[in-house]
């Protein structure tokens, strides 16, 4: 990999500081690191969150919102986030135990691989992206493919979660990658019904509309039956064509309902 | 260049490295520890699995200077000072866990992890823990019960 600076600020100060001359942001680097081993990033600046104690830890906040600090492992919120059963259970299948341990909930969301599973969770959850500048809605915080609202620098402190009546994640495994290559995040709420898919579309999650309005009306697997999902901008690649990706949609929809 | 220090199998080590170096390169090239092994240098392979404060993660995918000040666990540190084997890398042989050997560390690094949390896991739970772990030999079979003994071993 090309070379770089590597610097490791212990506060949220130090850190906006160290990236004022640009660079990038490390987060537990299990996309990253790849990445820049390629070649395909030269940061010149790299600056890790790893010791940014104040970014770490779950708590619950005085509207009963789960708060995950944004440099908080995927195994810390598989174990302390039982407040959220469907989150804890979606991070405790992310990737494999040793990337578990590395990779943080900030880095996922900031990356936003297409096929990520926290994007879909924030989504459906309509969770709030809170950075070092703002609080970022869910609807407004994933723009397109890996792309996100995060300016240059702009560092996730945390992600708050309401927290639903009911909710449940059904993932369709991308066996290699372990990566989702379908996978539907059901939230229920008093207010209605939210749901995100991951893994499908070529622009990143999305929420599906037309699935919320069926099961805010009709809570039950066979909701979405009736519904035909456009195969048409969906991902296309060698593990599914756009055909089969639409298909698993639905399927993992209702199979999120019956989960829930 | 930056000076790290870190505990290594109960050692203290202190070097210069360069931002980039990453840990399992720090561990084979400076301190000659080359028992992890880099298998796919891509993450997905798991040769290369230590534990760092405890947790198994896989060292071609971390910085050395992210392990700065941290204890750091290698299958050398699994072994007793006299060389004597530890209880899982002692089931590893008497249950044929290892065929060519080259996944094997990460193997062991991984089992511990998984025996830390869960003393006495079933064969699905052991098989699910190691999704990280690839053993090209595919001799799945062996290792899974290599574990299984070692959870017994342990008690």
């Amino acid at each position: 990999m090309y070379s770089f600076e590597l610097r490791q600020p212990t506060s949220i100060g130090g850190a906006v500081r160290a990236l004022a001359d640009g660079g990038q942001i490390l987060g537990g680097g299990q996309t990253l690191i790849p990445t820049l081993k390629m070649r395909l990033a030269d940061p010149g600046v790299l600056v890790s969150l790893g010791r940014v104690d104040s970014l770490l830890g779950i708590c619950t906040d005085d509207s009963g919102r789960l708060c995950i600090g944004g440099a908080t492992t995927h195994a810390a919120v598989a174990e302390g986030g039982g407040a959220y059963p469907a989150l804890a259970r979606l991070a405790g299948r992310i990737g494999d135990p040793a990337v578990r341990n590395r990779g943080t909930i900030g880095g996922s969301l900031a990356n936003n691989d297409p096929a990520a599973c926290y994007p879909a969770a924030v989504l459906a959850s309509d969770a709030v992206v809170a950075t070092n500048a703002r609080d970022i809605a869910a609807d407004d915080f994933f723009t397109g493919l890996f792309e996100t609202a995060l300016d240059d620098g702009e560092i996730i402190t945390e992600v708050k979660f309401p927290v639903p009546a009911s909710a449940a994640y059904a993932k369709f495994l991308q066996r290699a990658s372990r990566f989702a290559l379908v996978g539907v995040f059901v939230a229920r709420f008093a207010s209605g019904v939210r749901v995100a898919v991951t893994g499908a579309s070529e622009s990143g999650v999305y929420r599906w509309s037309e699935a919320e309005t069926a099961l805010s009306a009709e809570f039950s697997p066979s909701a979405v039956d009736s519904l035909s999902v456009a195969p048409g901008g969906m991902i296309d690649d060698l593990h599914g064509s756009p055909e089969y990706r639409a298909q698993l949609v639905r399927v993992m929809t209702s199979r999120a309902v019956a989960a829930c | 260049m930056i000076e790290i220090s870190m505990e290594v199998n109960g050692r203290e080590v202190t070097d210069q490295v360069e931002g980039r170096t990453l840990l399992v390169h720090f561990l084979r090239d400076q301190l000659g520890l080359t028992g992890t092994h880099v298998g796919c240098d891509t993450s997905q392979c798991g040769a290369c699995v230590v534990h760092v404060d405890g947790r198994a993660v896989k060292a071609c995918a971390v910085f050395a200077a992210e392990a700065d000040g941290r204890q750091v666990t290698t299958i050398e540190g699994m072994a007793g000072d006299d060389g004597s084997l530890g209880v899982i890398q002692q089931a590893f042989q008497d249950h044929h866990g290892l065929q060519c050997g080259f996944c094997t560390p990460g193997m062991v690094m991984s089992a511990a992890d998984l025996l830390r949390q869960n003393s006495n896991p079933d064969e699905d739970e052991i098989r699910e823990y190691l999704e990280g772990n690839l053993c090209r030999c595919t001799g799945y079979h062996n290792i899974v019960k290599s574990i299984r003994a070692a959870a017994a071993a342990m008690g």
